[in-house]
């Protein structure tokens, strides 16, 4: 499948007063077309802030993009002037944020807010606007559209406002949709419904999808693809399946050894012991090393390059060299892995690249 | 580096320390401490504190520095010129200007003569044009310091009626600061207890204080304080009274609005099922989070202050004569403020530069405070 | 699991006055029983009172009706400040906003050493500081975080921050008010993995509140589900799982995505429509099977008994 978008080797930092914070360093990662990319990982890792970056949207200063390309359809992003990019946001690509309430404009009525992109981008007039904004809120299952078009975001309910956002990130058709924790702050019944609208909505128009979220039952949902972040970096990617029955990285052990299943009644659930490090000053070697039960001498001197487990499977970890010895991944994990021993291949040792 | 074989014996497990992994690297800073270092960088602020630094200092120690008092009437030196040695390219000689026009060029010089009291050799005269034209124009220099004989300088020259305004100057500006601090720190006082005391009880008492707020708000300002001012005898305190009798309503309404919020915060919740008596919730957990903007809020209310008390002075309804303040120096000053500017400039420069600093150090310290700067 | 009750919740009312005639019915006639050393997981979507039943409890807010037994006494009421005390130390609240719950103004050795100078626990100085060492250890941090502040922690090592001080006093019964929803799944685990080995060591007994199901499903023994004040369905944690009955506890655990790909691809869900009860009827609590009660009116009742009562628990 064509490539969509193309993130290469893209790093982002902060100036603070306090030195600077690397943010993301050195993240590779590609979207097709309609796939769906979801990108885990804990508070901090810096998902947003590759999303963002993908935006132009870092605040500079204190931000900036220090290395790297953003490759959109082979133009490079991180190259375009702001003016340029105007003309892609919103329309090529657009974002869904956390935040229903503060994404939405509370002194301006709804469908204005929806139109404002269509007559922006569409060069399209009003009418021919109205009649799409209409279909649109029809589209994300907003009922009598016609009335509802000209309430207030604080007449419809948080769920019908993420509905009203999604609509908003969709107006224009875009190629790519970035979608950054966007249930999160509903309830899940209501996250359910949004999740099989975005579904939905993908397989009409084709679009490619970057999910953020730290729910490993969000990401099992929706994703196609999945790619784990730790501190800066991405650690793992593959396949749903790869990541969820054949996980090789021991952080992304971590993470599902640490949801309960509906089974696992009585064992301890598997935790990764202490916090994330601080991106002020990164930790020499591998980041994950001082959580890690598994950690090597070399961890600690040295950044694991990616391993290639599969065709679509890469792991960055020194346990899959051919000299580290063979470790078991914890029972939770092992438990999870033989559901699906069939779908992935289970070496233990990778093909470095 | 691609190529690079990582040695075998590199992998070998490690044993992780437990403890390690929850270390913190970086060094533990207080909240105030973090906001110290943050408004320590801040040069504007910086630069307003020294300011700051020097006016109090000067305030305090400024009259020492000549014998004159602040009530040495000497009619014989009124109006003197600054002059300060050294200084007299700022202007700060000791002598006044005075340029004149006139149909011919002696009608000119006379009215430069006349102008400083006909002492002629103490005059020392420029013509720009010699009525050639149809109009003279002369300059006339006149060295005030000489024609009477003074040994002694004026630093900040005299008033009208002799009065030294160095020592003026740092007396009114001593007053004045005092009767800032003290009118913040009543507001202080007053507002803190009554924003508290109205937010944390809620209910029917927040119902009833907010009530009496808006009463008192609904009265405009100066009434209230003209009234104070004509009830009481003027003077300090009077000045004081007026200043807090509704200026403490600010800072009340910033304390209920911050408390309001705390008080629901979880932190407090927990102190509360923990058994804490409300005197101990409002020490140990309200107070020091409001702190802060409490501090920011005085450092509003001083200039502020200053300003009003100047302001009252200058309408007459300041300080009695003979008190130094800054507001009844400058209100002397601009009755002769064509003629002897010097009177005016002294006291202006100093309250403009208090109320500067005040508010750059306030927006620094608010900089430093405000935690969504902080990580 | 003795069966001995240690929290009795009879008709437990709590109302908002939001203006000069409009009510809020946060919590509406709520009765349950908590029983010692049990965890009692209670569930609902967000605003449906939960955080207000466990505010409620512990007496944060006084009840507008009902009330609350502890070990056979009531809570609320008029109370003297010893009695008070005592409750105080008897049960003790874990809260959700690990950022919001420790004062950013105090050092982490105050927060945790609140409970004792309240109460006079320690006797000087260095028993205090021992205590709280003591305590740090038992929740897994180090004795050197006792001088920073909050704002230096992660938020898993704010929310152990936040354990410890609960501990302090020595609590039997404990409300966890949502206290891993706002931190990240691998230190989720951290924190229910230290909830279940206090509960262990020191005969706890939780009160655990939550929306994420699946941790709910894990950590409790019973789990009641609310709906806008009301207890819907109460059961035992298992039985609650295989055979809910209520429609809303069946569309709530037909929307909890589960980490699994496989078992996603396949999920059917189901939407509640409140519509479809019989509002002729003012609906009533019914034991419908054995220790698995549900709210229903007395027609619902007899259908939800034909066609659950008969299933064993497994
Ligand atoms: N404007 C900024 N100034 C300084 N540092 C920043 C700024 N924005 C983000 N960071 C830092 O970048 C890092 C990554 O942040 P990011 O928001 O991408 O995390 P995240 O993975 O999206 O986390 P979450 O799940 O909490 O949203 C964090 O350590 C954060 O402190
Ligand atoms: N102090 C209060 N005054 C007025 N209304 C309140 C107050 N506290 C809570 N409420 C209302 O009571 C209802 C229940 O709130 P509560 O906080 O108990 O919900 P919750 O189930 O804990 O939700 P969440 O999952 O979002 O925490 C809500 O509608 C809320 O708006
Ligand atoms: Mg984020
Ligand atoms: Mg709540």
């Amino acid at each position: 499948m064509e490539k969509l978008l193309d993130v290469k080797n893209l790093h982002v930092s902060f100036d603070t007063y306090g030195g600077e914070v690397q943010a993301v360093r050195g993240v590779n990662f590609d979207v097709k077309k309609g796939e769906t990319l979801a990108i885990v990982g804990e508070s901090g890792s810096g998902k947003s802030v590759t999303t963002k970056a993908l935006m132009q949207l870092i605040p500079m200063p204190p931000g900036r993009i220090k290395e790297g390309e953003i490759l959109f359809e082979g133009k490079d992003l991180a190259k375009l002037s702001e003016k340029e990019m105007q003309k892609i946001r919103g329309k090529d690509i657009s974002m869904i944020f956390q935040d229903p309430m503060t994404s939405l404009n509370p002194t301006m009525k709804v469908g204005n807010q929806i139109m404002e992109g269509l007559i922006k981008h569409q060069k399209m007039n009003k009418t021919q606007a109205r009649k799409r904004v209409v279909e649109l809120l029809e589209l994300v299952g907003i009922p009598d559209p016609e009335s509802r078009m000209k309430q207030y975001p604080h007449q419809f309910s948080g769920g019908m406002r993420q509905r009203v956002v999604v609509a908003i990130a969709l107006a224009c058709n875009p190629k790519l949709l970035i979608a950054d924790e966007p249930t999160t702050a509903l309830d899940v019944t209501i996250q359910a419904q949004i999740l099989e609208l975005m579904k939905d909505i993908q397989k009409k128009t084709d679009s490619g999808i970057i999910f953020i979220t730290h729910d490993l039952g969000v990401v099992a949902n929706v994703a196609d693809r999945v790619a784990v972040m730790y501190a800066g970096k991405i650690v793992e990617v593959g396949t749903v399946d790869d990541i969820f029955y054949n996980p090789k990285h021991p952080y992304t052990w971590g993470l599902l050894g640490s949801m309960p299943s509906l089974d696992s009644q009585d064992a301890e659930l598997y935790a990764i012991p202490g916090s994330p490090p601080d991106l002020l000053n990164p930790p020499k070697g591998d980041a994950f090393a001082a959580r890690n039960e598994y950690a090597m001498q070399i961890d600690l001197e040295q950044e694991p390059p990616m391993f290639k487990v599969s065709d679509t499977h890469y792991a960055a970890t020194w346990l899959l060299h051919e000299n580290a010895p063979n470790v078991e991944p914890p029972e939770a994990v092992k438990a999870r892995m033989k559901g699906m021993a069939t779908n992935a291949s289970s070496d233990t040792e990778g093909e470095r690249v | 580096m691609d190529n690079y074989k990582p040695q075998k014996e590199l992998f070998v497990p490690v044993e992780r320390n437990e403890g390690e992994s929850e270390k913190i690297s970086r060094p533990s800073l207080s909240f105030w401490q973090d906001s110290f270092i943050r408004f320590r960088k801040n040069i504007g602020a910086m630069l307003g504190v020294f300011v700051l630094i020097v006016l109090i200092v000067m305030a305090i120690f400024g009259p020492m520095f000549n014998e004159y008092g602040e009530n040495d009437q000497d009619l014989s030196v009124a109006k003197m010129p600054p002059k300060i040695e050294g200084l007299g390219w700022i202007g700060m000689d000791g002598t006044l200007t005075t340029v004149q026009t006139a149909d011919t060029l002696e009608d000119a010089e006379r009215k430069a003569l006349m102008r400083f009291s006909n002492q002629e050799e103490f005059i020392d005269m420029t013509v720009l044009s010699n009525g050639a034209n149809g109009e003279a124009e002369v300059r006339a220099v006149y060295d005030p310091y000489a024609a009477k004989g003074l040994e002694e300088n004026f630093w900040f020259g005299t008033d009208g009626l002799g009065r030294d305004l160095w020592t003026r100057t740092w007396l009114g500006t001593r007053i004045s600061l005092f009767i800032a601090f003290l009118a913040a720190a009543i507001d202080l006082v007053i507002g803190v207890a009554y924003g508290g005391i109205s937010a944390y009880y809620g209910g029917r008492v927040d119902n009833y204080m907010q009530r009496i707020i808006e009463i008192l708000v609904g009265i405009p300002n100066l009434v209230v304080v003209i009234l104070m001012i004509l009830i009481l005898d003027p003077g300090i305190l009077s000045i004081v009274i007026a200043l807090t009798i509704t200026g403490w309503i600010s800072m009340a309404r910033i304390v209920r609005g911050q408390i309001l919020k705390l008080k629901n915060q979880e932190f407090v919740l927990a102190s509360r099922t923990l058994g804490a008596p409300d005197n101990r919730i409002l020490r140990r957990h309200l107070v020091p989070n409001v702190l802060g903007l409490i501090i920011i809020n005085t450092m509003f209310t001083i200039p502020s202050a200053i300003f009003f008390e100047a302001f009252l002075s200058f309408i007459g309804l300041g300080l009695p004569t003979p008190t130094a303040s800054l507001g009844t120096l400058i209100d002397d000053g601009f009755s002769s403020i064509q003629i002897y500017p010097h009177i005016l400039l002294f006291p202006a420069i100093v309250i403009s530069l208090i109320m500067i600093a005040f508010n750059i150090v306030a927006d620094g310290l608010r900089d430093a405070f405000d935690p969504k700067m902080r990580e | 699991m003795s069966k001995e009750k240690l929290v009795e919740i009879r008709n437990l009312k709590q109302h908002f006055k939001t203006g000069r005639h409009s009510v809020v019915k946060a919590v509406d006639g709520l009765n349950f029983d908590i029983y010692k050393g049990e965890t009692f997981g209670l569930v609902g979507e967000s605003g449906c009172g939960k955080s207000t039943t466990g505010r409620t409890i512990i007496r944060l807010y006084d009840a507008t009706d009902g009330e609350v037994l502890f070990n056979g006494e009531n809570v609320h009421g008029k109370k003297d400040r010893e009695q008070l005390k005592k409750f105080n130390r008897e049960m003790q609240m874990i809260f959700q906003d690990p950022y919001a719950s420790l004062n950013p103004r105090m050092k982490v050795e105050d927060i945790i050493a609140e409970g004792m100078d309240i109460h006079g626990l320690a006797k000087d100085e260095k028993e205090r500081k021992a205590k709280v060492q003591e305590l740090l250890e038992t929740v897994g941090l180090n004795k050197e975080h006792a001088n920073r502040y909050p704002h230096e922690f992660s938020g898993g090592q704010r929310q152990r921050i936040g354990i410890a001080r609960a501990l302090a006093v020595d609590p039997s019964f404990i409300i966890a008010d949502e206290p891993i929803s706002a931190l990240d799944v691998s230190i989720q685990a951290q924190v229910v993995n230290l909830l279940k080995k206090l509960q262990e060591e020191n005969q706890l007994t939780y009160l655990f509140i939550a929306h994420d199901l699946s941790m709910v499903k894990y950590i409790s023994d019973r789990i009641g589900v609310m709906y806008f004040g009301k207890m819907v369905e109460l059961a035992d944690a298992d039985d609650l799982y295989k055979h809910p009955i209520h429609p809303y506890t069946q569309s709530l655990l037909s929307s909890i995505p589960l980490p699994d790909p496989d078992y996603e691809r396949s999920r059917e869900r189901f939407t509640y429509d409140p519509s479809n009860h019989d509002t002729s009827e003012e609906p009533e609590f019914r034991e419908v099977r054995p220790g698995h009660w549900v709210l229903c009116t007395t027609k619902e009742f007899e259908h939800y008994k034909k066609e659950h009562g008969a299933v064993t628990t497994s």
